[in-house]
């Protein structure tokens, strides 16, 4: 096993499906696991409430939760007219939840570590949010970026400053993501690494197998840790995601100050 | 420190060389793009028609259910102590006709018991009557009798003394006369 910490954002072409535009298409072991997490969702979903119990049985009280969860943050985010983007909402939670849930299985891959995806699924709900006011509120929508009671001097300043923060909007909360775990899991592997090093050090016996077996231990003691720490961002920055779309849902639905 | 050198040649730099990173290797982007929105349509299209119609179908059927049952339970108590209510009143009502009943029958006893007693006094006060009437006939008679008496005890007297039977009329005028007194 190699101990290369960025190997395993490597891209592989699992099965190549020519060009378009010079730009390589293929199967890879991302889109695997973009499929391996929908089935998993579908499947799980469609399981879990094939019962349609009154009262509900350990999957689909879990379902409920998860359910109940998310309508729960839209609807306090975004209020009850929120509710009509719950599918998609509940569909960005699930998926990046389950690809970041998945990336922690050693060995598979993480399809969230990857900046192009995060960025595609912010560009999607900041596309979302743009469509929608301008469909539903016209030229109101632009109320976004004129806040009231503002001094005429300064609202210049002010209609730029918010221009820019609805701007980086996409960028900051694909980098969060992206960023979230591609760290931990490069932090992960390099922990792991010092586990293999130091192991190997305390193979060799005599004074310094001492120090590789306490050397060792520590960075055991730390990716032990951290793993357990790895699956909380995991669904923290899944969290993360959602109440930041859903609150910029609401300024889709409520535009103004 | 022989031995750690070839440790860490297997712990390499955590940079790798920028065209080598390959999360920011744009010949990639177009498999991720391409298989994410196809995915991600998919998972859509599914949520939307298949599970979060029905995981808020469950979630209201039990809301429904749950009402409707709290709904039931409450009429149930409300007939109960309706039904509660018309019995307490039917049997104040029952305790109210009885004791009607009770006072009726009594003052009809009482009256046809003041009616037969007067009946009977009245019959026994015209029986006192003839029988006292009887009486004074009896005792009227009688006294015409002693009268009778008195003048034949008073001529047969007289005869004895004198020798001679007296007239008839002067000892019946002496004896009136002597009762007279």
């Amino acid at each position: 096993m190699a101990a290369n910490p960025i190997e395993q954002f490597e891209i592989k072409n699992l099965i190549p499906l020519g060009n378009i535009g010079g730009q390589e298409i293929a199967f890879t072991n991302s889109a695997l696991f973009m499929v391996g997490a929908v089935a998993l969702i579908t499947l799980g979903f469609t399981a879990a409430t094939a019962g349609r119990s009154l009262v509900p049985g350990r999957a689909q009280a879990a379902a409920e939760m998860l359910y109940e969860f998310v309508a729960n943050t839209l609807r306090q985010s975004a209020g009850e007219k929120g509710m009509k983007f719950f599918p998609f909402v509940f569909s960005l939670f699930m998926f990046v939840l389950t690809c970041n849930m998945l990336g922690m299985i050693p060995g598979f891959f993480t399809v969230t570590s990857h900046v192009i995806v995060t960025f595609a699924l912010a560009i999607l709900v900041i596309g979302t949010v743009i469509v929608y006011g301008f469909v539903k509120h016209g030229t109101h929508f632009l109320g976004l970026f004129v806040p009231s009671g503002v001094p005429a001097w300064l609202l210049p300043f002010m209609v730029v400053i918010e221009l820019i923060s609805f701007l980086s909007r996409p960028i900051s909360l694909s980098l969060r993501l992206f960023a979230n775990m591609l760290a931990g899991h490069v932090a992960l592997k390099v922990f792991a690494g010092f586990i293999v090093a130091l192991g190997g050090l305390a193979a060799s016996g005599g004074m310094t197998g001492v120090l590789g077996v306490a050397g060792a231990a520590l960075p055991l003691a730390m990716a032990v840790a951290l793993t357990a720490f790895e699956f909380l961002v995991a669904f923290l920055q899944a969290y993360v995601f959602t109440i930041l779309t859903c609150i910029y849902l609401h300024d889709a639905l409520h535009p103004g100050h | 420190m022989a031995q750690p050198i070839t440790a860490h040649a297997e712990v390499p730099g955590i940079e790798g060389e920028g065209a080598n990173f390959p999360p920011f290797d744009v010949n990639t982007f177009g498999s991720q793009l391409l298989w994410l929105a196809i995915t991600f349509a998919v998972l859509y299209l599914l949520m939307s028609r298949v599970i979060v119609p029905r995981l808020s179908g469950i979630l209201e059927d039990r809301r429904s259910r749950i009402a409707g049952d709290l709904r039931i339970a409450a009429e149930s108590k409300a007939r109960a102590e309706e039904a509660g209510e018309a019995y307490e009143k039917a049997l104040a009502e029952a305790r109210g006709r009885a004791q009607a009943l009770a006072q009726e029958t009594r003052d009809k006893l009482a009256a046809e018991t003041a009616e037969k007693r007067a009946a009977l006094e009245a019959e026994l006060a015209r029986n006192l009557a003839d029988a006292e009437a009887r009486i004074t006939a009896g005792k009227e008679k009688a006294m015409g009798n002693v009268e009778a008496i008195a003048s034949d005890a008073a001529a047969a007297i007289v005869e004895r003394l004198t020798g001679q039977a007296p007239a008839r009329d002067a000892v019946a005028t002496a004896v009136g006369k002597a009762m007279a007194q």
